[in-house]
């Protein structure tokens, strides 16, 4: 077990070095000159073009600016955004929560209604049930997801005005940030309403982003689980005499979950592509829309230090998962 | 009366190219403390007619018989709850792949004093020491050592060990082995069965043996039952059976023993229909195996 | 034995172009499980309606796409108060009409599925083939670049290639190429990993075939029934993330009639005008069901235990 912990370690330094090269060669692959892109200042003087030049050391060897650029990353220094002249880091951790939060509650609610949704129509195999949930499934896997955030905003928000349309929580509640999760600063907060704006802010979101986790985890539940009912143990249980809750929920499920877990991971990188649209739709201050922004606006630094970021972030996920999937299959594990 | 009585036992199943029917008009009876072989090759229906019996057949199977009594208890109308009590309690069975048919994911000990705890309804400490006694009973070593293991760490004898051990731990009336040996290795196959055959007399279980090994028969059966698609063709104490078959494919079983292989050519089933000689058992006409 | 009887000469000999009976019966059995599953069939016949659409669209607009009518701005479908039989999905912000759009908008959808497709397909398959044949350092380096693509989430990769790239259809189409690739990769590589050692390859390879015949000739066409389940959801998820880079306003530039760019231009209206939001959505939904309809249909006629990647 802790031969396959660093086994997975040591594939994941190479790719972290591929992804930091990637990220710095990025500058240098874009039309412009590399210091007006860094610095953000367009016209200048020959003295202030060598000026900046050296101050960002871009006067020097490129492979002793990428190890430069590497050492300082290993330090948390990701470079400093062009528009709001602050570290990319502090920024990033500034947004990141309100993305961990969002993600958070979509991928909860993928896991809780897609996993049942998956056992069930394995169970009714063929039948009325199985098609209908398999159906809906594709439907949502279908789903241009800017789009049905937009529906759902139309219907929710506009015709039935039930949930907002944009931001964390009502404007009229103003506390400052402990955790930076909404759910848990405005329960400590103590105002009035406040939670209940901030659950009501995170709802459509929340939906919007869970729904096409939430039709692949449905259909793998499926066919994993049909594959372990067909199994020979999964007789043995029924020649037990458990009852067919027990058999299913306890000896196959166990099973089934083993490739679930590995899909449940996966989607974590398709929950952060997905929270660059759903943050855009709902003006969701989180890094996704920061990203989306700063493409915009033309923010290198940003552009560069949010994909090594959010590319390191998928990879820590990645590593979890597959330690996550070494313990609960006994196989790895013994 | 018999421990289990079976009378026109007819199981069809939904296949895209309509009903087949798997097994067709079997009658058996087995009592307590006897060892009944059912022999057969492949496709004879001889595992669906006991999973009948222990109601694991999937739901495309339909199930219809004149009578279908275990212990005084009628399988037919049983309630699946009431039929859930029986199972694996009183009736119970083991399979062909034993690695296959534990869940990787439990350790042993837990696949064990589950039927403790579901049937018998034992504390943690009963069950653990039932469990060492049970694996002590099938000839396993370090028996607390194999509570903690995976079934994968175990090899294909010792997993069908803890399967038999499974099986009788609530100290069934009736153990059903379906080719219990067929996917072990020669040198364990004697020791599986001489296990399960010195269980049987021990605790005066009814052991039902299906196996398509006529030296297994030999070996462990009081009485036999030769089955062929579906079909009883001949009932007969062991002795009698090899003595003196009456069925033309009980014939042709045995002639197709590597001990009475003899001459160059090796007689079919084609051989031994082909004579219009009336058997035993009165049946319609027989078409030759594909 | 279909062999024994391609071989027989029978009374009447067939053309230059003889078809291989073999492959036909195939087809024909693999058309059997694919018309099984109605939603496939269904798929089918949509998409093959919108390749009609596509094919035919200034036959069957009713008007140009990018025609701008002044006086008929945000006008309403027809069945609605205020709607028009002239438009009959209604106008838009700048008064064309939306059907029109929607039908050239057809195009773009199966070009960039076709594209992507392909690009994907072809640098994906060259890739996993070389990895999943010569292993060693070869297999190790590509996939460790195949690793760090899969790092980055996929929209926000392409969204970057578009930055350095400048936005535009044909630069999000590169993009969103490279970030399928590792599927493919990934996927092709397995399946050769598996053919290499079956014995019609030794054979092959006894017989003085080369590598390269080996690799495309001999492997490669038996492992096509996974690529091609890949190569329809890829199909699907382009269109998607095309879509997307379109909202974004990183992909095709308006005035381009492509179903994500017009929904770009119409998130203003959500509350005011819901069918300019509704109408390109719905069309994106039913284009991308139907491939994945049929991809579902493939997936069970060409193999019953197929796992994708």
């Amino acid at each position: 077990m802790v031969r396959f912990f660093f086994g997975r370690l040591a594939v994941l330094i190479p790719t972290f070095i591929g992804v930091s090269i990637i990220a710095f060669a990025f500058i240098r692959l874009l039309p412009g000159d590399p210091v007006a892109l860094l610095s953000g200042e367009r016209v200048m003087s020959p003295e202030r073009h060598a000026e900046i030049s050296a101050q960002l050391g871009l006067d020097r060897p490129i492979v002793i600016q990428y190890l430069d650029y590497l050492w300082g990353v290993l330090q948390g220094d990701f470079g400093t955004s062009i528009s709001t002249k602050q570290p990319v880091l502090t920024q990033f951790m500034d947004l990141f929560p309100a993305t961990l939060e969002l993600s958070f509650c979509a991928i909860v609610f993928a896991v809780v209604l897609g996993i049942p949704a998956g056992v069930f129509a394995a169970i009714k195999r063929g039948t009325l049930w199985d098609q209908s949930i398999m159906g809906t499934a594709l439907i949502g896997f279908s789903m241009p997801i800017f789009w049905w955030g937009l529906l759902l905003i139309i219907l929710f928000s506009g015709i039935l005005q039930w949930t907002p349309v944009s931001g964390r929580i009502s404007l009229m509640f103003f506390f400052p940030p402990v955790t930076g999760f909404m759910l848990i600063d405005s329960l400590l907060s103590g105002q009035a309403g406040a939670f209940k704006s901030a659950v009501s802010h995170l709802i459509l979101p929340t939906i919007v982003l869970g729904t096409i986790p939430l039709a692949v985890i449905a259909r793998q539940t499926r066919s994993a689980m049909l594959e372990v009912l067909s199994e020979d143990y999964v007789r043995t249980a029924r020649a037990k005499g458990l009852s067919a809750f027990r058999v299913v929920g306890v000896h196959a499920l166990r099973n089934a979950m083993i490739p679930v877990v590995t899909t449940i991971g996966l989607q974590v990188g398709v929950l952060l592509a997905g929270a660059i649209l759903t943050e855009s739709i709902f003006s969701w201050p989180g890094i996704g829309k920061w990203m989306v922004d700063s493409v915009f606006r033309r923010d290198y630094p940003v552009i560069q230090g949010g994909l090594l970021m959010i590319a390191g972030i998928i990879m820590l996920v990645n590593l979890v998962v597959d330690l996550l999937y070494g313990l609960i299959n006994p196989r790895i594990r013994h | 009366m018999a421990l289990l009585e079976i009378e026109n036992l007819v199981v069809e199943f939904e296949t895209a190219g309509g009903m087949f029917r798997a097994v067709d008009g079997v009658s058996m009876s087995v009592d307590r403390r006897e060892v009944l072989a059912i022999v057969g090759e492949s496709g004879s229906g001889k595992s669906v007619s006991m999973l009948a019996v222990m109601g694991l057949l999937p739901w495309t199977a339909k199930v219809f018989a004149d009578r279908m009594m275990f212990d005084g208890v009628d399988l037919l109308k049983i309630s699946p709850q009431d039929r859930r009590k029986l199972v694996g309690k009183d009736m119970s069975m083991i399979f062909q792949e034993p690695m296959a048919s534990l869940n990787p994911c439990f350790t042993v000990g837990f696949q064990i004093e589950e039927v403790l705890q579901v049937h018998m309804g034992m504390d943690r400490a009963q069950r653990r020491a039932r469990a060492i006694e049970l694996l002590t009973l099938v000839g396993i070593s370090d028996p607390a050592e194999r509570l903690i293991s995976f079934p994968h760490q175990l090899s294909g004898g010792q997993c069908q060990r803890v399967m038999i051990a499974i099986a009788i731990a609530c100290n069934p009336k009736l153990l059903i082995a379906d080719e219990p040996t067929t996917a072990l290795d020669v040198t364990i196959q004697k020791q599986i069965l001489d296990l399960l055959v010195g269980l049987q007399e021990k605790y005066g279980m009814g052991l039902i043996m299906i196996t398509h090994n006529m030296g297994v028969v030999a070996e462990t059966a009081d009485r036999v039952i030769v089955q062929y698609k579906g079909r009883k063709m001949e009932e007969a104490d062991v002795l009698s059976l090899f003595e003196n078959p009456k069925s033309n494919y009980t014939r042709a079983l045995l002639s197709a023993l590597p001990d009475n292989a003899t001459g160059d050519r090796l007689p079919t089933i084609d051989n031994f229909l082909i004579e219009a000689d009336s058997s035993a058992i009165n049946l319609p006409m027989m078409e030759p195996p594909l | 034995m279909a062999d024994a009887v391609a071989n027989t000469p029978g009374p009447v000999s067939p053309g230059p172009s003889s078809v291989d009976p073999s492959r036909s019966a195939r087809f024909a059995e693999f058309w059997f499980y694919f018309s099984e599953n109605r939603g496939a069939v269904v798929g089918l016949f949509f998409f093959l309606f919108l390749i009609v659409l596509a094919v035919f669209a200034p036959l069957i607009a009713p008007h140009a796409p990018n025609a701008q009518y002044r006086d008929a701005v945000l006008v309403p479908p027809f069945w609605q108060e205020g709607g028009s039989a002239a438009y009959l999905l209604g106008t838009d912000a700048v008064g064309r009409d939306i059907l029109s759009r929607l039908i050239y908008g057809t195009r773009f959808s199966l070009f960039i599925g076709v594209i992507v497709t392909t690009l994907s397909l072809v640098g994906g398959i060259f890739l996993g083939v070389i990895a999943g044949y010569f292993r060693g350092w070869v297999d190790t380096v590509i996939m460790r670049v195949m690793d760090i693509i899969l790092a980055f989430p996929s929209l926000l990769l392409a969204l970057v290639l578009v930055a350095v790239l400048g936005p535009g259809l044909t630069n999000a189409m590169i993009a969103i190429a490279l970030v399928f690739q590792p599927h493919f990769v990934r996927l092709t590589r397995a399946a050769v990993m598996v053919e290499k050692n079956r014995d019609y390859v030794v054979a092959a390879k006894v017989a003085g075939a080369g590598p390269l015949r080996l690799m495309f000739s001999t492997i490669l066409p038996n492992c096509m029934a996974p690529l091609i389940v890949q190569a329809t959801l890829s199909f699907s998820s382009a269109i998607l993330d095309a879509a997307a880079l379109g909202f974004l306003g990183m992909g095709a530039q308006p005035p381009t009639p492509e179903w994500g760019t017009m929904l770009a231009e119409a998130r203003e209206f959500i509350l005011r005008a819901w069918w300019v939001v509704t109408l390109p959505g719905l069309a994106i939904l039913l284009t991308v069901l139907a491939i994945n309809l049929m991809g579902d249909g493939l997936r069970d006629a060409l193999d019953p235990k197929l796992k994708r990647s």
